[in-house]
């Protein structure tokens, strides 16, 4: 008989408050609660973080590689959107 | 670990010119100290590689629970049953990171464990030598683990992604495991006359099979170019066994503790220690099966796979019973 595997699910870690949660790798578990526990004991055995987030890996979409150039290339060339790109005039201070 | 296919994968398969460019880009990026990502475009064989490589290494920490194992209801005192059972615990925690990385490249964990527990998949040599007695826990640790992190500080500059990230992972925590075996052998060393005897009949044990977790010399691996060429591998097996042979002879000799090589001697000029002989022919019966704890090692794998089968069936079935409430 072939079993069935568990399913997948990718786990997110807040490492202390006023941070993000950061993506620190994925894991098998049959529910969320189990997915819970085993995130807890996979991914903080060292005190890695305060907030544990677990998503089954089927539900993210995800961008397609090869639409790379169209989704993020068209940023490049407006670097009038960084505040670098202006010249201030010597003198002027708190700008 | 960092997913894979998501909700979408490429299906389409390149013409032979398209390929030819495909393959050309993919080891530009390589050269340029890019990362490759799961979803990226690479050529099969870099993925075979990477599925063979990683789900090895994940068999090795698996598997490398059993030794130590053995003497979690023996060490000799609470503060060291608590940091070997941490010790085992991060081995499994290492198994699952590196499952997880080459789940990513489309083999599934079961198709993994299957290949391990059938016999077809390989893992590291050293695991098929029995712990006799306490000292032993202390020579793995040093010796073992202190091979281990030498052959994956490396790997964290791995050309792909997700195995640079699970390695990164691995190593911090094994540098604890590497400084509590020294520990354990510095006990030992200065301690009454048979504790010494048995941290010295261990460094005895331990020492070549530990050389040989390094793999066979350049001249006869057969992957080693390819991988470097990818940046899998960063340094030969030959280069990465003398630096660990250099690191290690003096830690060993400040115990006052001798290795079993007559031929170890210090080149003044190269600064490098030289050390005797291989017997490869040891190393290729271990890996072909007929080491002195094959056998059990694979029986141990096989019955805690067949009697947690029903857990795995309760557990699934509960979440199925349950998934109104998910």
């Amino acid at each position: 008989m072939t079993e069935r595997e568990l399913p997948l699910w990718e786990v997110f870690i807040r490492s202390r408050t006023g941070l993000n949660h950061r993506h620190v790798g994925s894991l098998h578990a049959a529910d969320a609660a189990m997915a819970m526990q085993n995130a807890r004991d996979l991914y903080c055995r060292r005190q890695e973080g305060v907030s544990i987030w677990v998503v089954e890996s089927g539900l993210i979409h995800a961008s397609d590689p090869s639409d790379k150039e169209s989704l993020f290339d068209p940023a490049e060339d407006k670097i009038y959107r960084h505040p670098t790109f202006y010249d201030v005039p010597d003198g002027v201070e708190n700008i | 670990m960092y997913t894979q296919g998501l909700d979408q994968s490429d299906t389409r398969t390149p013409g032979p010119e398209e390929e030819a460019q495909l393959v050309q880009a993919f080891q530009a990026r390589i050269d340029a100290e890019e990362k490759i990502e799961p979803r990226d475009w690479m050529p099969d064989a870099y993925r075979r590689t990477l599925v063979r490589q990683i789900s090895q290494h994940a068999h090795s920490e698996i598997v490398g629970m059993l030794p130590e194992g053995n003497w979690i209801t023996r060490a000799p005192s609470l503060k060291r049953k608590a940091i070997l059972l941490a010790k085992v615990q991060d081995e499994a925690g290492h198994g699952l990171y590196l499952y997880s990385a080459a789940e990513t490249l489309g083999t599934s964990r079961q198709q993994m464990v299957d290949q391990l527990l059938s016999g077809k998949a390989k893992y590291s040599s050293i695991f098929n030598y029995p712990t006799l007695n306490w000292a032993d826990i202390g020579a793995i640790g040093w010796l073992v683990d202190g091979a281990a992190i030498m052959n994956q500080i490396p790997l964290c500059r791995c050309s792909y992604g997700p195995y640079s990230r699970a390695m990164v992972r691995v190593c911090k925590e094994e540098s604890f495991h590497q400084r509590q075996g020294y520990e354990i052998m510095t006990v030992m060393a200065r301690g009454t006359d048979a504790q010494r005897r048995m941290a010295q009949d261990a460094l005895e044990r331990w020492w070549w099979p530990s050389l040989m977790m390094f793999g066979p010399s350049d001249s006869d691996s057969a992957h080693t170019a390819q991988s470097m060429r990818w940046k899998i591998k960063r340094f030969t097996n030959d280069e990465l066994r003398q630096k660990f042979v250099d690191v290690t002879v003096p830690q060993g000799h400040f115990l006052g503790l001798e290795f079993p090589d007559p031929e170890l001697k210090l080149d003044e000029q190269t600064g490098h220690w030289n050390f005797g002989p291989i017997d490869w022919s040891e190393f290729k019966q271990v890996l072909e099966g007929n080491g002195p704890c094959n056998a059990e090692r694979m029986r141990a794998r096989q019955t805690a796979h067949q009697e947690g089968a029903w857990v795995r069936q309760a557990l699934l079935a509960h979440a199925e019973k349950h998934e109104d409430i998910r």
